[in-house]
């Protein structure tokens, strides 16, 4: 999907600024969705994504910035006006009420006419595959049935967003991918506009339709899954988002890459501009690497540390010589725990990127 | 615009609820301390400062006497109350045998009994015309009683009777919490049972044992109805000061109440911090060690039932009494007569049935007041974030610290004046002054209810109904007070049974109108008139006994 302009969007967070005991949490927080459109905010613990999610959602006020829907500025208005439906982590069920009368909070707060209320309660749990638990209690039912139940009810009173924090992590593993395929078709048949907060990037390329990376409180990267992998616009991006190794060199735009420390220069993407012999970090995917038996021009000498079986190929640790390491895929008898190897860009994979290194 | 930058919070701060807190916030200045201000005020004075009645205080050897006597009494009564009290809870929370559990219950009911009517209790069995010293009379053949219950040893005596609950609920609490991982590491270390007591278990228990003692100090020290029944001559402070006050030494009273209350607020700061202490150790959790099935349960069930029968006797003596018409018991050791009739004329005469209805009602108006009260306090600072969190807080809790003495006669002093440009009324007199004494005295039962109740309910439930468009009237009435209801009713069912109880305060202030049952049973007493005495006593007991057990146990599993 291509980068949206602020006159498709739906929902817009613009320059968001919040502090909390003087730390600064979001920082100039920006970020457009389209009506429908699906957004992943995803980070580390602390990157202030939570934060984001709960300034959308009204419960935060953001010391400078707004939050708009549809044209219309809510920063100040207070959760209960926004229309905004929202998943708690914890699901947050109201341990005191059954199943039905949860999913009908939010429609007697709008003071709907009460067989409307049983109607809807109805059809909502029905779309979420729990028809007839109406009468159930919050402790009767499952982890999974209080996530769908924790839906319903954000579902129920038909919001103008839907908010997700953490949908998933609260389930064992083997339920998550499930419900997140469940989650997933349930969002795409209402079709409504979603903000959700992971720190699994698996659970935000399968769910968002774009991924919005944060790191301390900064929007570092927005963009399609494709786009974040393969052109990540920060070296946090490149080595948050999948696997990869980060060598220290030096950028030579004579050669069109880097110079590593132990001497060969890799082709290289991302330096343009930079004047020669900037230190950069090169970040390089597992698969753009390969292992060679003998020394060529472009390979750097090693030894395999560690080896990791992941059937049709494995991924190998190499200490490199001159310092660093290493991450390679290669086949999974391209090399052994103590065999002395060359590692070399592989030009079938995706090309190593530099940026500049950071002052420390 | 300045930022509150402590604490996340939920709301976007309202300026409403910074001018409601600073209102409520005066509110209970009012109660709660301006009247202390005013008593420590006339204490320095008058004329002026001349510090007169203090220099007098310090020259009389026998308010030094009455102030020694309230420390030594309150220290021993926490040594003899640990003596009976951690033995016990060892007992019952690690060995097994028929009955525990009921016991155990039955054991923890004095607590909850109102003072007086285990003080009256007492006097029926083992004071000079008691049930113990009458046989013990008709054995020896004596003319004379065998003893007099009186002075410091009774007061001792029916402290330590009441007050080891607090070490027994403390130390099974804490046993309770203690991980058997700790003990078992102990054992495979090669420590003996004896080893692992005194090096692990002990040590763990210190937080739990040190709270135990110091609220065993301030309840002590601010006993009044064994001191008061039983002292004759041998005061402490909390007597000492409603004497002055008969005396017509009113200056003298607010010197001494002064002082109390002093050695009361330091016993407070003592015993926060080791609340404090106690918090870390309640980071410990595991599985507690299995009880252990004794050998000779038989006996040790049998122990425990004579036990329980031993520490139920005063009571059930009271009962016995409330029997005994008028006048036809003198000299043998068993009434000869029992019947219906103080029950009928306490519950059927007018003028007998006064101090009953008026109990309840200031009881129940105190309560619901002080419920009001304490949760909008607990509100307006855990919810609301209010400005004013911290004076709410510590305002709502002054008066647990402070003896019931203290609030009677600051309340007295200050409300006796009409000076209503410096918020003084004349209230002594009315039927307004008990209720609003007892109302102070409950803040701290509900409003500490409320306090942990808000903080324990997870902030998100409310967020979550907010995002379903609930605006805070809607939940506050549909989510918060729900869940906390258990809280609320077990701290407003506590107020109520201290309220109906209370003796304290009601001393100070009741006038013959507003008399309320404590009042009743005194001046039954006082007319020799035992069978009445006893018949209000054991509905005091009963009415308590029922609203603890009706009401006051927390659910524990309602709470998310």
């Amino acid at each position: 999907m291509n980068e949206l302009t602020a006159h498709d969007s739906f929902l817009l967070l613009d320059r968001l600024d919040k502090h909390f005991a003087g730390l600064h949490v979001t920082r100039d927080v920006s970020l457009s969705v389209a009506k429908t459109e699906i957004v992943a905010l995803l980070g580390p613990s602390g990157s202030g994504k939570t934060t984001v999610l709960r300034l959308v959602a009204g419960f935060e006020t953001p010391d400078s910035g707004s939050v708009r829907v549809e044209g219309e500025d809510v920063t100040r208005q207070p959760p209960e006006r926004r229309r905004f439906g929202m998943v708690f982590q914890h699901y947050a069920l109201f341990p005191h009420l059954s199943v039905g009368e949860n999913v009908a909070f939010g429609l007697e707060a709008q003071r709907m006419p009460r067989a409307d209320v049983d109607r809807r309660v109805a059809e909502t749990l029905a779309a979420v595959d729990l028809a007839g638990f109406e009468r159930r209690r919050i402790g009767e039912i499952s982890g999974g049935q209080q996530q769908r139940v924790a839906l319903a009810r954000a579902l129920a009173p038909q919001p103008r967003v839907l908010l997700l924090d953490e949908p998933l992590s609260n389930l064992d593993p083997t339920l998550r991918e499930r419900t997140r395929r469940e989650l997933k078709s349930i969002i795409r048949r209402v079709g409504i506009t979603t903000l959700f907060v992971t720190h699994e990037q698996e659970e935000a390329f399968d769910l968002g339709d774009r991924v919005a990376v944060l790191n301390a409180g900064r929007l570092e990267q927005v963009g399609s899954p494709e786009t974040l992998y393969e052109k990540p616009a920060s070296r946090f991006v490149a080595t948050f988002i999948g696997r990869s190794s980060v060598l220290a060199a030096a950028w030579e735009p004579a050669g069109g890459g880097a110079r590593l420390a132990a001497g060969p220069v890799w082709r290289a993407a991302g330096g343009e501009g930079l004047a020669a012999g900037t230190p950069v970090d090169l970040v390089v995917r597992p698969e753009g690497l390969k292992l060679d038996g003998a020394p060529s021009r472009d390979s750097v000498a090693g030894e395999v540390i560690g080896r990791r079986y992941a059937g049709r190929s494995a991924s190998f640790d190499v200490a490199l010589d001159k310092g660093g390491a290493a991450e390679v895929l290669g086949t999974t008898d391209a090399a052994r725990p103590g065999d002395r190897v060359f590692v070399a860009p592989d030009p079938a994979g995706p090309a190593p990127r530099v940026y500049p290194r950071e002052q420390r | 615009m300045p930022r509150n930058a402590t604490a996340r919070q939920s709301k976007i701060q309202n300026p409403r609820s910074k001018i409601s807190g600073f209102l409520l916030a005066l509110l209970l200045a009012w109660l709660v301390c301006y009247p202390l201000l005013l008593t420590l005020r006339e204490a320095l004075g008058p004329p002026g400062w001349s510090l007169k009645y203090f220099s007098e205080f310090l020259r009389r050897p026998d308010e030094w006497q009455a102030l020694w006597a309230s420390l030594w009494i309150s220290l021993a009564t926490v040594v003899l109350s640990a003596a009976i009290g951690i033995p016990l809870a060892f007992l019952f929370e690690r060995a097994d045998f028929p009955g525990r559990r009921a016991l155990g219950t039955l054991i923890a009911l004095p607590v909850v009994l109102p003072p007086l009517v285990g003080v009256v209790a007492f006097l029926f069995l083992y004071g000079e015309s008691g049930f113990v010293s009458r046989a013990a009379q008709a054995l020896s053949g004596s003319k004379e009683p065998p003893w007099r219950l009186a002075g410091a040893g009774a007061i001792l005596l029916v402290h330590a009777y009441s007050m080891y609950v607090y070490f027994y609920l403390f130390t099974r609490a804490g046993l309770a919490r203690l991980d058997s991982a700790y003990l078992e590491a102990a054992a495979a270390l090669g420590a003996g049972p004896a080893r692992i007591l005194t090096r692990v278990t002990l040590p763990l228990l210190r937080p739990a044992l040190a709270g135990a003692a110091l609220l065993t100090f301030m309840t002590s020290l601010s006993s009044f109805s064994a001191p008061y029944l039983f002292g004759g001559t041998f005061r402490v402070m909390t007597t000492q000061i409603v004497f002055s006050r008969l005396n017509g030494d009113n200056e003298m009273a607010m010197v001494e109440t002064a002082t109390l209350a002093a050695v009361a607020l330091a016993g407070l700061v003592l015993l926060q911090r080791a609340e404090k202490r106690r918090e870390v150790a309640g980071a410990i959790r595991g599985t507690p060690p299995a009880r252990r099935r004794l050998r000779r349960g038989g006996a040790v069930a049998l122990a425990g039932w004579l036990l329980a029968l031993f520490l139920l006797l005063p009571h059930a003596t009271l009962l016995l009494v409330s029997f005994v018409p008028a006048g036809t018991w003198t000299i043998e050791p068993l009434p000869p007569v029992l019947n219906l009739a103080n029950w009928a004329s306490v519950l059927t005469q007018t003028e007998r049935l006064r101090p009953i209805v008026n109990s309840l009602w200031m009881a129940a108006a105190s309560t619901a007041l002080a419920l009001l009260l304490g949760f909008a306090a607990a509100w307006l600072a855990v919810r609301r974030k209010s400005a004013w969190r911290g004076a709410l807080e510590a305002l709502v809790a002054i008066p647990w610290a402070l003896p019931g003495t203290v609030f009677a006669v600051a309340l007295a002093a200050t409300f006796s004046r009409n000076a209503p440009w410096a918020g003084r009324f004349v209230l002594v007199g009315t039927a307004v002054i008990l209720p609003l004494g007892y109302l102070v005295r409950n803040l701290p039962l509900t409003g500490r209810a409320s306090f942990a109740g808000l903080r324990q309910l997870d902030p998100s439930l409310d967020e979550a109904a907010a995002s379903l468009g609930a605006g805070p009237w809607r939940r506050l009435w549909r989510i918060a007070l729900p869940l906390l209801r258990p809280a609320l009713v077990a701290g407003a069912s506590l107020a109520f049974i201290t309220a109906l109880g209370d003796f304290v305060v009601s001393i100070v202030l009741y006038t013959f109108d507003t008399r309320p049952i404590s009042i009743e049973i005194l001046s039954s007493l006082r007319m020799q008139d035992v069978g009445a005495a006893a018949a209000y006593g054991v509905l005091l007991a009963a009415l308590s006994a029922a609203a603890f057990l009706l009401w006051g146990r927390r659910d524990e599993q309602s709470l998310p």
